[in-house]
This record gives C-alpha cells, sequence and structure tokens, in this order.
C-alpha cells in the first residue's frame, strides 16, 4: 500500500552553501543503494525534501532495508502519496490510510497538517480539527491525545498530499562522496571492515588494498576479503579492491630481518603500499581498524612505529574500541560471520612467537636497512602486479 | 595455463556422455516417474535402463539396488537401517578406525543409540584382516563394516576374503561395503563375495554429483531413515532424481567397458608416479605396493612442508591435487587415516594425496615431478615455528 518513502536528513540542512552538493550526493547514494532492489524508483528532490517514489509494485522490505544502509538518512518515513483533490477526497484519503495501517487495539493519535499549498480553502488548524473529528467517528478504539499520542499522523499539503505515520531511524552520518576518498587496509578479520564502515559514515568513499600471501595464503582467504568488501560497500558505495601479492617481500623481510620485528616491518611495507595506492585514487588518507594495544602490532609504541612511513594522514577510527564493541558493530553491519571464516591471512602466518611490543622506530629504520639490496625491486613488482577488483 | 587435475579421489570431471544424456532427459523426459502419464513412464524407463546398467557391472538383480543422494546417504542408510532392523538380534557392530566420516559419525550416532561398536586399527599398510574382523565378532554382533579402498591413501582391503569368513561362519552377520573408492576400479561382485550392503557414489566414476546407489541383497532388511511418499519399495522416499540416476548408469556402464586395459593404465600411471616421488629429496610415499594399493591413489609426505602450503603452490602451476584429509577439520577428534595408523603431526600436516583418472597422462604426471623440483627447495625455506 505504500508508494513512496520521505527521506529525513539530518547534519545536512546546516551545511549552508554546500547544501545542495550534500543533497545530489544523497540522491546519488540512495539511487545505488536502491539498484538491486525489485521495482522502479524514482528519487526526486522537491521543495527541500527528498522523496523515493515507486512508479509500480515494488519490494517494500528490501527497499527499506537498502535506504537503513544509505548514510546521510536520519529517518524514512514509508508514504501514501496521494493526488490534491479537495477535503471531502483528502477525508477518504486518511481514512483509508489508516484503515490499512493500524493495528488492533485502542490507540491514541494526533493529526499534524503541513499546508505548503497555500491554495488549499482551509487552514492548517481546520484541517487538523475536521480529519480528528471524521477520524474518531470512523475508527471507535482512537482517542485524541495532542501531547503524547503514539500514532501522529502526518498531513502535508503540496502539489501532492502525502499521508505518514511512522519514522523509521536511519543510520545518521553524511552521505558517501561527500568528505572526500580514503583507502582502507582491508584484511579478512573483524577489525577492518568496520573500520572502512564508519569512515564511510562520515561521507568518505572507500577504496581498499589487501595483502595476500600465496601459497601460503588461499584463493579463499582472498575471495573473503572481496566478500567482505561487498558488503561494506552496500554502505559506502563501490570499492576499488587493490590486492596485492605480498609474499615476496614477506620471505626476503623473514631471511633479512630480526623475527621479532617481522610483524613491525611487515606492516610499515603495508602503509608504504597502500599509500601508493592512496595516490593512484585521489585519496586523502589511509584507514586501519587497529585499537590500541590489541595486539603486539598496536601497541602506542608499534603504531608509532608504523605511522614513521606514512606521509597521509592515517585514520583509525576504532583506537578506542574494545573488541566486543568491535564485534557489536561487525554484527549489526553483517561483516561478522564472513570475517570469522577460518582462512588463515598473511598476517597471522608469518608471526614470530615473541614480537617487539616496544619497538624502537630508529632500530627498526636500521634493520630495514638490510634490505636496501632488493626491496626496492620487490616493492615495485608487489605494486605493478597488482589486481585491481572493483567490488560493487 | 593446462590444468593438470590429480583430484579424482575428491571427484571427477563427468564424460561427455553422461553431461548429453542428463542435459537431453532434463529438457525430454523431465516427467515424475511415479506419475501415471507417458510423461512419467517415459522418465521411469530412463530409471531402469540405469538400474540394467548398473546391475550388469556387480552381477546383481535390478530389485537390490536403491538409488540414493551419493556416498553418504548410501552409508547412512545401509548402517542406519541395518542396526534398527536388526538389533534384536544383537547391538554390536564391527568396523575400523580408517573409514570415511560418513561411516564413522554414523556409527558415533548408533553408539548414543545404545549399539556397541568395535572400530578395528588398520596395520602398517592402511589394512584390516579377515583374522581381526574374526576375533572381534561376539554373540551380538550383527553387523559389520568396512571399507573397500580407502580414500585418504589408497589401501585396499580384504573385502572377499572377509565376506567369505562370515558366510562361512557367521551367516547372519550383515556385510557393509563402503565402495565409493573401489566402485570402477575394481569388478566387485556381491553375491560372490559375501556382500550384503555395499554403498557407491557416482560423482567418484565421472558421472554427477548428488547421485549413487546402495546395492541390497535380496532378503537383507533396511529399515528407511527418509519418509515419505513411499519411492522405491518405501526404502527411500523422494521424488527420484531421473537425470543423475540415469547419469550414473551410464557412468557405470562406461566405467566397466574395457575394464582390465583402463585399470592397467591408471596402476601403469600410479606406478610412475610413485618411483618418481620416491626418488625426491625428503619425499616418502604412504600408500602401500601393489597388490594392496588402489589403481589410482598415491599419498606421499613431503617432509618440511605443509601440505596446504604446497598445495596452494601447486594450484599456482595449474596443478590441483588434495592435501590429504590432515588439516580439513581442527576438530581434534576427527582423525585421519595417518593418524590413526599412529603417524605423527609432522608426517599428517605434510602429505598430499594425487589421485587419478584416465583423463590424466604420463606427461602431466612428469609436469607435476618437474614442478616439485622447483618448488620443495623453495617452499622449504619457511619454516613455522
Amino acid at each position: 500500500m505504500y508508494t513512496s518513502f520521505l527521506i529525513k536528513y539530518g547534519e545536512i540542512g546546516i551545511k549552508g552553501k554546500n547544501r545542495r552538493m550534500f543533497e545530489q550526493a544523497l540522491m546519488d547514494q540512495i539511487r545505488f543503494a536502491l539498484k538491486p532492489v525489485d521495482g522502479t524508483f524514482a528519487v526526486t528532490y522537491e521543495q527541500g525534501r527528498v522523496y523515493v517514489n515507486a512508479s509500480d509494485e515494488f519490494d517494500y522490505d528490501g527497499a527499506l532495508d537498502a535506504l537503513k544502509k544509505v548514510f546521510g538518512i536520519v529517518g524514512i518515513c514509508p508514504m501514501v502519496q496521494v493526488e490534491e483533490n479537495g477535503i471531502e477526497k483528502l477525508i477518504e484519503d486518511v481514512i483509508q490510510y489508516l484503515k490499512d495501517t493500524l493495528t488492533e487495539g485502542k490507540h491514541t493519535f494526533k493529526v499534524d497538517t503541513k499546508r505548503a499549498n497555500k491554495a488549499f480553502p482551509m487552514n492548517s488548524q481546520e484541517i487538523n480539527m475536521l480529519l480528528g473529528e471524521k477520524i474518531l467517528d470512523a475508527f471507535p478504539d482512537l482517542s485524541v491525545d495532542v501531547h503524547d499520542p503514539e500514532i501522529m499522523l502526518h498531513v502535508e499539503i503540496r502539489t501532492h498530499v502525502n499521508i505518514f505515520s511512522e519514522i523509521i531511524p536511519g543510520p545518521g552520518g553524511m552521505p558517501v562522496g561527500t568528505n572526500g576518498r580514503a583507502m582502507l587496509l582491508l584484511s579478512g578479520g573483524i577489525d577492518s571492515p568496520v573500520a572502512g564502515y564508519m569512515i564511510a559514515k562520515r561521507g568518505v568513499a572507500i577504496d581498499a588494498v589487501y595483502f595476500h600471501a600465496p601459497p601460503y595464503t588461499s584463493e579463499r582467504a582472498k575471495n573473503k576479503v572481496v566478500d567482505l568488501a561487498r558488503i561494506i560497500s552496500r554502505y559506502c558505495g563501490p570499492i576499488r579492491l587493490h590486492v596485492v601479492n605480498f609474499t615476496d617481500i614477506q620471505m626476503y623481510i623473514y631471511e633479512t630481518c630480526p623475527h621479532d620485528e617481522l610483524t613491525i616491518i611487515m606492516r610499515r611495507y603495508m602503509m608504504r603500499i597502500a599509500e601508493e595506492f592512496a595516490a593512484q585514487d585521489g585519496s586523502l588518507g589511509l584507514v586501519t581498524g587497529e585499537s590500541i594495544g590489541q595486539v603486539a602490532s598496536q601497541t602506542m609504541q608499534s603504531l608509532a612505529c608504523t605511522n614513521d612511513v606514512c606521509t597521509l594522514p592515517v585514520y583509525r577510527p576504532l583506537i578506542g574500541f574494545d573488541k566486543q564493541e568491535i564485534v557489536k558493530v561487525s554484527e549489526d553491519i553483517d561483516t561478522y560471520e564472513t570475517s570469522i571464516l577460518p582462512y588463515e591471512d598473511c598476517c597471522t602466518i608469518f608471526v614470530a612467537k615473541h614480537p617487539v611490543t616496544k619497538p624502537r622506530v630508529d632500530r627498526i629504520r636500521k634493520s630495514e636497512l638490510k634490505l636496501a639490496e632488493k626491496i626496492d625491486e620487490l616493492y615495485r613488482t608487489a605494486v605493478d602486479t597488482a589486481e585491481t577488483i572493483l567490488v560493487k | 595455463m593446462h590444468e593438470i587435475y590429480m583430484d579424482n579421489a575428491a571427484t571427477t570431471r563427468p564424460t561427455e556422455a553422461v553431461v548429453s544424456l542428463m542435459n537431453e532427459i532434463f529438457l525430454s523426459d523431465y516427467g515424475n516417474p511415479s506419475a501415471l502419464h507417458l510423461k512419467g513412464i517415459d522418465a521411469e524407463e530412463r530409471v531402469k535402463t540405469a538400474a540394467r546398467q548398473i546391475a550388469a557391472t556387480l552381477r546383481c538383480k535390478e530389485k537390490e539396488l536403491i538409488f540414493t543422494s551419493g556416498g553418504t546417504e548410501s552409508n547412512n542408510l545401509a548402517l542406519i537401517g541395518a542396526a534398527f532392523a536388526y538389533q534384536r538380534r544383537g547391538r554390536h557392530i564391527i568396523s575400523t578406525a580408517i573409514e570415511h566420516p560418513s561411516v564413522k559419525k554414523t556409527l558415533d550416532f548408533l553408539e548414543t543409540q545404545g549399539f556397541r561398536i568395535t572400530k578395528l586399527p588398520a596395520d602398517q599398510d592402511g589394512r584390516v584382516s579377515a583374522d581381526s574382523v574374526k576375533e572381534a565378532i561376539s554373540e551380538d554382533t550383527i553387523l559389520v563394516s568396512v571399507m573397500y579402498v580407502n580414500n585418504e591413501i589408497g589401501s585396499v582391503n580384504p573385502i572377499a576374503e572377509i565376506g567369505s569368513m562370515l558366510k562361512a561362519g557367521y551367516p547372519d552377520v550383515i556385510f557393509h561395503v563402503d565402495a565409493v573408492q573401489g566402485y570402477g576400479k575394481y569388478k566387485i561382485m556381491p553375491h560372490a563375495m559375501g556382500i550384503d550392503l555395499l554403498s557407491v557414489s557416482s560423482h567418484k566414476i565421472h558421472g554427477p554429483k548428488g547421485a549413487g546407489f546402495l546395492f541390497i541383497r535380496e532378503g537383507v532388511r533396511v529399515v528407511p531413515i527418509l519418509y515419505g511418499g513411499g519411492q522405491q519399495k518405501n526404502l527411500r522416499s523422494g521424488t527420484l532424481n531421473v537425470p543423475g540416476i540415469a547419469g550414473t548408469g551410464l557412468a557405470a556402464e562406461e566405467a566397466y567397458q574395457k575394464f582390465d586395459k583402463k585399470t592397467g593404465t591408471l596402476a601403469g600411471m600410479r606406478e610412475l608416479l610413485r618411483e618418481e616421488l620416491s626418488q625426491l629429496e625428503d619425499v616418502t610415499v604412504l600408500t602401500p605396493k601393489e597388490p594392496l594399493c588402489a589403481p589410482h591413489i598415491i599419498n606421499a609426505c613431503f617432509s618440511g612442508v605443509r601440505s596446504e602450503v604446497l598445495l596452494h603452490a601447486l594450484e599456482d602451476k595449474g596443478i590441483y591435487v588434495s592435501s590429504g584429509s590432515a588439516c580439513a577439520s581442527h576438530h581434534p577428534s576427527d582423525k585421519s587415516t595417518l593418524m590413526e595408523m599412529g603417524y605423527p603431526k609432522e608426517v599428517t600436516d605434510s602429505v598430499i594425496r594425487f589421485s587419478l583418472s584416465l583423463n590424466n597422462t604420463e606427461e602431466e604426471i612428469e609436469t607435476v615431478i618437474a614442478a616439485l623440483k622447483e618448488l620443495l627447495p623453495v617452499l622449504r625455506r619457511f619454516k613455522r615455528r
């Protein structure tokens, strides 16, 4: 019975001159999100409002699920849109709307009319009172409560009439694409997809880089990362995923440097390579799933050593999160089940028994000097042979 | 890149003839074989043809065959069906420690239902003897289940010997054989060999996945594990998988044409692979020697290299093999054949199973050996601590 959605957005409203740009990005993201949903949808902008109108029968639950993933939306109002054709027709439509949506039992209600079309012959207050009266006549189980109604029935008279009573919360945040791009270091774990999601929530478009180590990691581990990218792309739009073969660099570090420094040095090279792709894709920062103290490579000292090689800002949205909090988000955004599939990634295979937890930048730099002979060539090859997958 | 598929014990490529027959049935003879009209009768004829083709390979009657979804279902039906049918006679079942999980786990279930299970250990060749079976038999033994060919190392059990021992001394004991790896590689005559129940899977013999059958010797009772429309004499309800059954029949017929020549070629390639592998440094072939081994499986240990890593390195060269079943599970109670045989973790973590079909060639074997010679020294540079 619903024909449309009224989309409520929050922070965009206060963005002054940029407002149109934000609204445009929001509409683009809504269109992208609705693409796989059964139905034909028109996303329109009218008098400071964004509407989604279905032209024919459509998958209501699918559309609602898709809209709940569009950053920038704070509320989704499933709505009936009808022709404006005089007060008698309006009464009929409102009664019909309540017949279709009312659940059993006694409820309180209030009518809230907004009359944008001033040509309509009655004013808002008069319409409220008339509709209230007619509703009370038609539904004996309903009573009026103007202070705290269970059903807030909105009637908006514009070029059309919009009738809605429900506001379903959206994810908040800002439309993806309004705040530039960032390069996510994506692994198969729980944290990095969540980190990507959180940065995207602030309007940042995401690309990603994944390091694999064949034959030490399997094709399934790579497919799992593609699957994770696909899940978060439901929120952040299409993702360019760069898959880098890291085996030779890892082996070389393994054979050349102290084993307790392996992970740190490895991560420094991952950051360098990520910056390379960030430059290619026009990214303004790197994103990682690091959280202080979670593992040896995420102590304050280790983070400083990793950060040491970066020229771009490194965003770590999970930095103050406990593992349980990260797991909670990953469950909410549906990445958890995929993240816990048991395929090893390159980080878990090449770990030392006792990695350094308080590495010193000067020592790590010195260890890296030992790599001078071959590392540039290996680095070049890793970047040049990377495979780029467009995930959407 | 030329693809070299040496994982035929996991599954095989269906033959062109099987696929085109199934395609034709999918599109034309799609009727329900239980239907009364002509469309149903045509489909039923396809099933009868398959039963004739299979019965000819086993020298059995067509009505002794029940079509199933494959090896796992056949093993479940045989073991659960026979155990419950004969439980008043006794509650003891004898099997081996190296059975496929579809037998092992089914026996675990029967144990929870009050049956007593004896799992005979395998000898150094991965086999059990007729004598060890005989020793385990007690008053209340109702069922013996022994696999024909072990899926991990390719060892072959003395099925005919066990069968005749049972029929001579213990005619009331039901003998089940899991022949998923043996059918198509050996001429199996259940009536002559004293076999009462025989499980077969279609996709191991170049037939389709999701199809197989259970031979049930006439007079042997089995209670159903699936209930419903009463198809297949009430023993296996469910609409018959007509294309799958027809594909199975044709694959069975093809498998036993020019049989001696084909198994000879296969065993020849296996021996070539065995010799070449034995000459590599720090490689030990674990599959027992002829005549204790099946013609298509060679299992070898590559010391100092993890199975999965070598598997992926070979995959990178278009060579598909299996890591045995050792790494498939992280559950400590799920022991592989090699673990049951007492091999230490260093060995079981480093085994690769090569399993051949007639689609393989001697040149492919040479290519695999060359790839191993190139990869092994590189992979041994990195040892996991």
